[in-house]
């Protein structure tokens, strides 16, 4: 076909796999095979794969760092590290768990699963998304290169000035923190606005916003407030880094500068980053728990809602960790009031999930054993925060273990255990195999009991008055009992994810093939085959209800379509429709695979390099090659309808 | 019956034209990132004015000599390209080349002012927090307005060569979006530096 093409109107069609427009699709969705396509795809399902398996390399790698402190806090008084080393690794392991882990592992979850929710055939950007994959990647590498050279980050993970400047910290580690945190914000952003665009234009015809996947609640939420919260830390590192190597005083009392700067810059981000790290994970129970309870999540609309208050709230409560820097009465009085006001979202998430289970026929399967003891941990986490909200009891409470008691409680608890919940739901899909049942339970046991033997003793620790960060404690103070207690439940918990680690890998092999729905679950993702095949789906899916496979059961009047809708088979192209009624609005050309954006993120990775060894020249080169081939990246294609006159 | 029936028959742009690009709703949500960037930079100016307790802040009253008519040029830059955006709808290659070309000289114009205003000043970036605010915070911006002019030049040499027209002129659009925006930032650096320090009576 030659003729120029601005507009048409899209072929209706039905397909199955097998079928021939199945078969030309495939044609131009596959990519290349070889050391290229590995490189270069763009395809969502390989890139959220790989978000999974490098944020579980994170947590395997913060897990380690916080065994080897487990082992030295075991007595009173051991010498398995010195200080420095101790300094190192809590920071390490905080900066590693929170912002390595913690959110990669929700974006993976997310970015394998929004387009499949959503009734698409990619992400809104496929080639931004592999970019932040590489940037969180070599960001990450960037980071633990500090070790290599003996000079990890030690100020912990929130970095206070004046410790981290450089009268006080004059080696490379606080660099190593503040580039690599710059660098990895780069990719957080940009993904965020990647969902953003994903979920608010790329639904299926019919999804209007009301029938939104909650866990897209979750996931278009967070997206929006790291949007809005990253810069804030962006130039917190920045400022710092511009203070420690180029005489700024931003942070220097003597002349004017103002040392809580730091913390207010540093916890405009970091409060909101907690619901960052945790809304996407309890939007992913709120999404499938219902699936293993059979029923249609009870309140939807005000789970919804809650997520998105939460949220909001979560942008007015920074200075609850900043109660002890002698601040007026009136700042205290608020942010705690706002603290304390943001249980009442959550608690109507909490009772939403109670009310799915007691009213529906739950199949005790790993997946609802897992999100059964989410609900556990997550009242715990959210009772301790709910006392630290309180001014007096964070003066006595602040910085001792109960403090990493809580904080433990609210992002192993409501993330890992959700994301242990969510990986039994959805690894079948990903793989197309089931994962072994009595293996899965045996894990959950080792991690529910670790991981609560581990941390609650916490809070009495804290309460006892022993503070965190210290490297050893002497016998007299009577804490060895506890920590004791404590080292043992962090190794019961490791060995609970070794057991599921060899669950994944021996399913991998020898599983049970899962099918296209093995729960019988009512999302879009279920409906299409278990690995989806490279398009996702042959035909853009229909959809009139919030649960478009239960619609029969459910006796809902309308009936969604995900075997009958548009072709698109034009070449790469998916549908971008309207972004509250999700109506058909314009047909997407997708891009090919690409090379550009693994270059760009290596472009930039060596520019945070010689920012970091101060090599002016070759950051001058760096600069270079990054525009160049971002130039190279945008230009207009002829395929991508970016050009007067195109052909299709 | 089946939704389809409701949505079929209907005719559909295809690819990326005007507000219905990919590309038009992440520049938008950029442009959100960016905008918080600078509410950031801005809330640490305040944050430290308002801490001082001693000493003079500003150091000294800031001139507007320089700085006021500079903030006329980019004012009208804004204006240019949206002349050159309007050409490119139109399909008039002689207007879209016209107001992209003038955009980007009174980008460069502001950029060589603005380097002239920085070497006026009494205090450096090393001598005070309010040194380290002024030239932090305005030049973020210049590097800002820096990559601005390159994504104009980059459309300009795009759109010599034919490459967009009353179809397809979605580059342009997200060019033109973006150096608002920078204008508008400007504004709120403009009136945090040279402005507040009168309104305040503080010398």
């Amino acid at each position: 076909m030659t003729e120029i093409e601005y507009d048409r109107v899209p072929d209706v069609a039905e397909g199955g796999p097998g079928s021939e427009l199945a078969t030309r699709l495939r044609r131009f969705w596959e990519g290349r095979p070889g050391l290229y396509g590995w490189l270069a795809t763009v395809d969502h399902k390989t890139l959220g794969i790989r978000y999974i398996v490098t944020a579980f390399a994170f947590l395997a790698l913060g897990g380690i760092e916080a065994l080897i402190m487990r082992i030295q806090l075991a007595q009173p008084n051991e010498h398995v590290l010195s200080p420095e080393q101790y300094n190192q690794l809590f920071t390490m392991h905080g900066i590693t768990m929170i912002l390595w882990y913690a959110l990669p592992i929700l974006t993976g979850f997310s970015v394998y699963l929004q387009p499949l929710l959503l009734g698409c055939r990619d992400m809104a950007l496929p080639r931004l998304n592999a970019f932040t994959y590489w940037v969180f990647l070599f960001s990450g590498i960037f980071l633990y290169a500090s070790f290599l050279i003996g000079a990890a980050p030690d100020a912990g993970w929130f970095n206070y000035v004046p410790l981290a400047s450089i009268e006080h910290d004059s080696g490379p580690n606080i660099d190593f923190y503040a580039l690599a945190n710059i660098f990895l914000g780069i990719s957080t952003t940009l993904g965020g606005i990647n969902f953003i665009v994903t979920i608010l234009r790329f639904r299926a015809p019919g999804m209007s916003i009301n029938r939104l996947p909650i866990m897209s609640w979750g996931t278009l939420t967070i997206s929006v407030a790291s949007v809005l919260s990253i810069p804030a830390v962006s130039v917190a590192f920045f400022l710092l880094w511009m203070d420690r190597h180029f005489g700024t005083h931003f942070f220097d009392p003597a002349t004017g500068g103002q040392p809580l700067l730091w913390q207010h810059l540093f916890w405009l981000w970091g409060h909101p980053w907690v619901y960052i790290i945790v809304l996407p994970a309890l939007s992913m129970v709120s999404q499938a728990l219902p699936v293993c309870c059979r029923r249609p999540l009870v309140g939807y609309s005000l789970v919804a809602l809650a997520t998105v208050l939460t949220m909001v709230l979560g942008f007015g409560v920074w200075l609850h960790h900043m109660f002890a820097t002698g601040l007026p009465t009136m700042a205290l009085a608020f942010f705690s009031a706002v603290s304390i006001i943001i249980a009442i979202p959550s608690a109507v998430s909490l009772f939403a999930w109670l009310a799915t289970i007691w009213t529906g026929r739950p199949d005790f399967s790993t997946s609802f054993d897992f999100f059964a003891g989410f609900i556990i941990v997550f009242v715990i986490g959210g009772v301790s925060g709910f006392m630290t909200a309180s001014v007096p009891v964070d003066w006595q409470l602040t910085d001792t273990y109960f403090v990493v008691a809580h904080i433990h409680y609210v992002l192993i608890g409501w993330n890992l255990f959700a994301v242990l919940g969510a990986l039994y739901h959805w690894f079948p899909k990903m793989s197309g195999r089931m994962l072994n049942e009595t293996l899965g339970k045996i894990s959950f046991w080792f991690v529910f009991v670790g991981f609560n033997v581990g941390f609650f003793p916490m809070h009495i620790t804290g309460l006892l008055g022993m503070p965190r960060r210290v490297y050893t404690y002497s016998a007299d103070m009577g804490w060895g009992t506890l920590n004791l207690i404590s080292s043992i439940g962090a190794f019961v918990l490791a060995i609970g994810l070794l057991i599921t680690l060899v669950n994944v890998i021996r399913s991998l092999r020898v599983g049970v093939l899962a099918g296209p729905n093995p729960w019988d679950a009512d999302t879009l993702e279920w409906a299409t085959s278990s690995p989806p095949p490279p398009y996702n789906f042959a035909v853009i899916p229909t959809v009139a209800s919030r649960s478009p496979l239960w619609e029969a059961r459910l006796g809902e009047a309308r009936s969604s379509t995900p075997e009958r809708g548009f072709a698109l088979d034009h070449g790469k192209e998916t549908l971008g429709t309207t972004m509250l009624d999700a109506v058909p609005d314009v047909i997407v050309k997708m891009p090919e695979d690409s090379l550009a954006p693994l270059l760009l993120s290596l472009a930039l990775a060596a520019l945070f390099t010689t920012m970091m060894v101060e090599a002016w020249f070759w950051l001058i080169a760096s600069v270079v090659a990054i525009l160049v081939i971002t130039m190279a990246w945008l230009w207009p294609r002829r395929s991508l309808g970016e050009i007067e006159g195109s052909t299709t | 019956m089946s939704l389809i029936a409701d949505v079929a028959d209907r005719r559909l742009p295809v690819g990326s034209i005007g507000h219905h690009a990919t590309g038009w709703w992440a520049m938008l949500s950029g442009i959100v990132t960016e905008a918080a960037l600078f509410g950031y930079l801005l809330f640490s100016y305040y944050y430290v004015a308002v801490q001082q307790h001693t000493g003079s802040w500003p150091p000294e009253l800031p001139s507007l000599y320089l700085a006021l008519p500079n903030t006329i040029v980019l004012l009208v830059s804004s204006g240019a390209i949206w002349f050159g955006e309007r050409g490119a709808r139109r399909g008039n290659i002689t207007e879209e080349l016209f107001g992209i070309a003038a955009a980007i000289v009174l980008g460069i114009i502001f950029v060589t002012v603005q380097f002239f205003e920085w070497h006026n000043k009494a205090f450096s970036i090393q001598s005070s927090a309010y040194g380290s605010l002024y030239f932090t915070v305005t030049g973020f911006h210049m590097a800002h307005v820096i990559i601005g002019i390159l994504i104009l030049l980059s459309i300009f040499i795009w759109s010599w060569r034919g490459y967009f027209g009353p179809h397809r002129h979605s580059y342009v659009s997200i060019g033109t979006i973006y150096w608002h925006f920078i204008d508008v930032v400007w504004l709120a650096v403009f009136f945090t530096f040279y402005i507040t320090p009168y309104l305040t009576g503080r010398s």
